[in-house]
C-alpha cells in the first residue's frame, strides 16, 4: 500500500485503479455473501416450491406449473384480485389526496406547519402495521369511539370491509405521497407559472398545460410505488379484518400456517411468487419513471 | 404582481379546507384511540397505561424486539458502511451490482420473503438432520433469541439503509477524506473510523433509525415463524385486553414521533440536501 503513494503522480488514473481494486472487493464480499445467504436461499426455496408437487402418498416430488395454476384458481384468485383492487383504489385516492396536501403545504408561507406536516408524514408513512390498526378499531371498529357516538353502525357503516380497509391504508399512504411528491412540486418553478400567466393562461390553464404533465411521471412512479406498499402490507389487514376481506398476503398465511388444509404449503410459495411477479412489475415501472421525472428536480 | 397576489388569494380558500381535512383525518383516530384507552364506562381511568408495565409478556417481547433492533442495527451497518465507502472509492462496476441487489428485497413483500424462509428452515429436519448444518438450523431458531429473524430483518434493512447511506456519501468527498487520513499515516480502518463516519453521522443516524422503526414495528416474519416480538405481543393481548393493545399503540407511536424529531434535531440541520431522501 505504502509503495503504491509516491507513483500517484506518475499515472495517476492506472495506478488508482489497481490500489483500490483489492480494498473495494473485499469490503463489498461479506455483504454480498450475506444476501446471498439470507435472502438468495430463500428466494431460490420460494421458486423451487413453487414448481415442486408433492405426491401426499408416497413424498415423491416432481416439478410442475400445478401449485401456480391453484394459485390463480377460485378463493386464491379472489384473493389476489381483492388485493390488487385494495391497492388500486387506495393507491389512486392516495395520490390525489397525497398531491392535494403536499401543494397545500408546499405553497404555505408558514414554514412551521411544512415542517410539521413533512416530519408527520415520516412518521405516518411508517406507521403502518399493528399499532395502524388498533387506532382505527379503537376509532372506528365494532364498540370504537366514534362509531358509538355517531350511531355510524345504523348508518351501515363496518370497519371489516372493503372500504374500511381503503380508509385505514389511506393513513399511510397519503403520507407516503406527500413524501414522494414534495420534491416535485418544490421542482415547479415559480417562472413557470409567470410565463404562463403573462401569456394569459388562467390558473386551470397553468396546471393543465404546464404543472401537470412536467409532475405526470412523478405522480405515476408515487402511484405505482402507493400500490406496492398497499399490495405488500399484511400486518394492518391481519390485525383488524382477519380473513373478512380476501386478501392474497392473508391466503398466503392461512397457507403456511397449515389453516386451510395440510400441504398447501407449495401453494403459499406459488402464491408468493405471484406477489414478487407484481412487485417486480411495480418496480419495473417505477424505476424509469422516477429517473425521468428526477430531470426536472435538478 | 397585482395578478400574481390576488391568484394566490384565490386559492385560499381551497387550500384551508384541504389541510383542514387533513388534520381532521389524521388527528381523529390518534385522538380517539386516547380516548377509547381510558375510558372506562364513562369516567376517566389511566389504568390501561400503568398495568403495561406489569402485563403479562410486556417486558419479555419489548426485551427481545430492542435486542433484535440492536444487533440487526449493529449488523446492518457493519456490512453496508464498508462496503458503500469502498465503492465510493472504485469498482464502479460493483457499484451497480450493489445497487440492484440492495433493492431486490423491494421486490419480494415480506410476507413471501417469510415463505422462503420457512421452506429453508424445514430443510432443516428434512434433508440434514445428520449434517453440522443442522445445528446451525436449530441455533438460529432458538426461543431465547431468534437469530433467523436478525437475518430476515438485515435483508428487508438493505434497501432504507442503502438510500440513507448513498444520501450521505453523497454530500461528503469520501476520496478526499480518505486519502488526507492515509497521507497523515492513517491506516485504512483508521481513515475509515475516524475521518470518514463522524462526517457520516447524519446519514448513519438515519439509516439507524429507520431500521430501529421497522424491527420494532414488524409483524409479518416475527408471526409467522411464530416468535413473540413486541408488535406480535400487541396483537396476541388484544383478544383479551383491547384497552391496552390501544394504549400501547399510541404509546408506540409517541416513540417513534419524539426518535424522530431527535433525528430531525440532531441529522437535519447540517444537511438540507439530505432531507429529500
Amino acid at each position: 500500500m505504502t509503495t503504491a503513494l509516491p507513483r500517484v503522480d506518475v499515472a495517476p488514473a492506472a495506478s488508482a485503479k489497481r490500489r483500490r481494486r483489492a480494498p473495494g472487493w473485499l469490503a463489498v464480499v461479506p455483504l454480498l455473501a450475506f444476501t446471498a445467504i439470507a435472502f438468495g436461499l430463500p428466494a431460490l426455496a420460494m421458486l423451487n416450491g413453487a414448481f415442486t408437487v408433492k405426491d401426499q402418498a408416497t413424498g415423491a416430488a416432481s416439478y410442475s406449473g400445478a401449485n401456480l395454476s391453484t394459485s390463480l384458481q377460485g378463493a386464491y384468485l379472489t384473493a389476489l384480485l381483492g388485493s390488487v383492487k385494495l391497492s388500486a383504489v387506495s393507491a389512486a385516492i392516495a395520490t390525489v389526496g397525497g398531491l392535494l396536501l403536499a401543494q397545500a403545504v408546499v405553497t404555505s408561507r408558514f414554514r412551521v406547519l411544512r415542517e410539521a406536516v413533512l416530519t408527520a408524514s415520516g412518521v405516518l408513512a411508517n406507521f403502518g402495521g399493528v399499532p395502524l390498526a388498533f387506532a382505527f378499531v379503537a376509532t372506528l371498529g365494532n364498540s370504537g369511539v366514534l362509531t358509538g357516538r355517531l350511531s355510524l353502525k345504523d348508518a351501515g357503516w363496518d370497519l371489516y370491509s372493503f372500504w374500511g380497509l381503503t380508509l385505514v391504508y389511506l393513513y399511510f399512504l397519503v403520507p407516503l405521497m406527500v413524501l414522494t411528491i414534495t420534491p416535485a412540486l418544490e421542482g415547479l418553478r415559480s417562472q413557470w407559472r409567470e410565463a404562463a400567466q403573462n401569456n394569459g393562461a388562467t390558473h386551470v390553464q397553468y396546471w393543465r398545460h404546464v404543472a401537470l404533465p412536467v409532475l405526470t411521471p412523478s405522480l405515476l412512479g408515487g402511484f405505482v410505488l402507493l400500490f406496492g406498499s398497499a399490495f405488500a402490507a399484511y400486518a394492518t389487514a391481519a390485525a383488524m379484518v382477519g380473513s373478512t376481506v380476501p386478501l392474497i398476503t392473508l391466503q398466503i398465511a392461512d397457507a403456511l400456517s397449515g389453516n386451510v388444509l395440510v400441504g398447501q404449503e407449495n401453494v403459499a410459495l406459488a402464491l408468493s411468487l405471484d406477489m414478487v411477479v407484481v412487485a417486480g412489475l411495480v418496480m419495473a415501472v417505477y424505476l424509469p419513471l422516477q429517473r425521468r421525472s428526477s430531470r426536472w428536480l435538478a | 404582481m397585482a395578478r400574481l397576489t390576488s391568484s394566490r388569494m384565490r386559492v385560499r380558500p381551497g387550500r384551508a379546507v384541504v389541510l383542514a381535512a387533513a388534520a381532521v383525518y389524521f388527528l381523529v383516530p390518534l385522538a380517539a384511540s386516547v380516548v377509547f384507552s381510558v375510558d372506562s364506562g364513562g369516567h376517566v381511568t389511566f389504568e390501561a397505561y400503568s398495568q403495561i408495565v406489569g402485563a403479562d409478556g410486556f417486558t419479555a417481547s419489548l426485551l427481545l424486539s430492542l435486542e433484535l433492533a440492536a444487533t440487526t442495527i449493529a449488523l446492518v451497518l457493519l456490512l453496508m458502511v464498508p462496503a458503500m465507502v469502498a465503492l465510493r472509492l472504485g469498482a464502479p462496476k460493483l457499484r451497480s451490482v450493489v445497487a440492484v441487489v440492495c433493492s431486490l428485497p423491494l421486490v419480494v413483500p415480506p410476507i413471501a420473503f417469510v415463505a422462503g424462509i420457512s421452506t429453508v428452515l424445514k430443510w432443516g429436519p428434512e434433508y440434514l438432520s445428520r449434517t453440522p448444518l443442522f445445528q446451525t438450523i436449530v441455533a438460529i431458531q432458538n426461543e431465547n433469541y431468534p437469530f433467523v429473524l436478525v437475518l430476515a430483518y438485515v435483508v428487508m434493512a438493505l434497501p432504507f439503509v442503502y438510500q440513507a447511506l448513498d444520501a450521505g456519501l453523497r454530500a461528503i468527498d469520501v476520496r478526499t477524506l480518505v486519502e488526507a487520513a492515509r497521507s497523515c499515516g492513517a491506516s485504512w480502518p483508521q481513515a475509515l473510523v475516524r475521518a470518514v463516519l463522524p462526517n457520516l453521522r447524519g446519514a448513519l443516524l438515519n439509516a439507524s433509525f429507520l431500521t430501529l422503526a421497522l424491527v420494532l414495528g414488524e409483524f409479518t416474519v416475527a408471526h409467522l415463524l411464530g416468535y413473540e416480538p413486541f408488535a406480535v405481543w400487541i396483537v396476541d393481548i388484544s383478544g383479551a385486553q383491547a384497552q391496552m393493545s390501544v394504549a400501547v399503540s399510541v404509546l408506540s407511536l409517541l416513540v417513534t414521533w419524539v426518535l424522530l424529531l431527535a433525528l430531525a434535531a440532531v441529522g437535519g440541520r447540517r444537511a438540507p440536501s439530505r432531507t429529500a431522501a
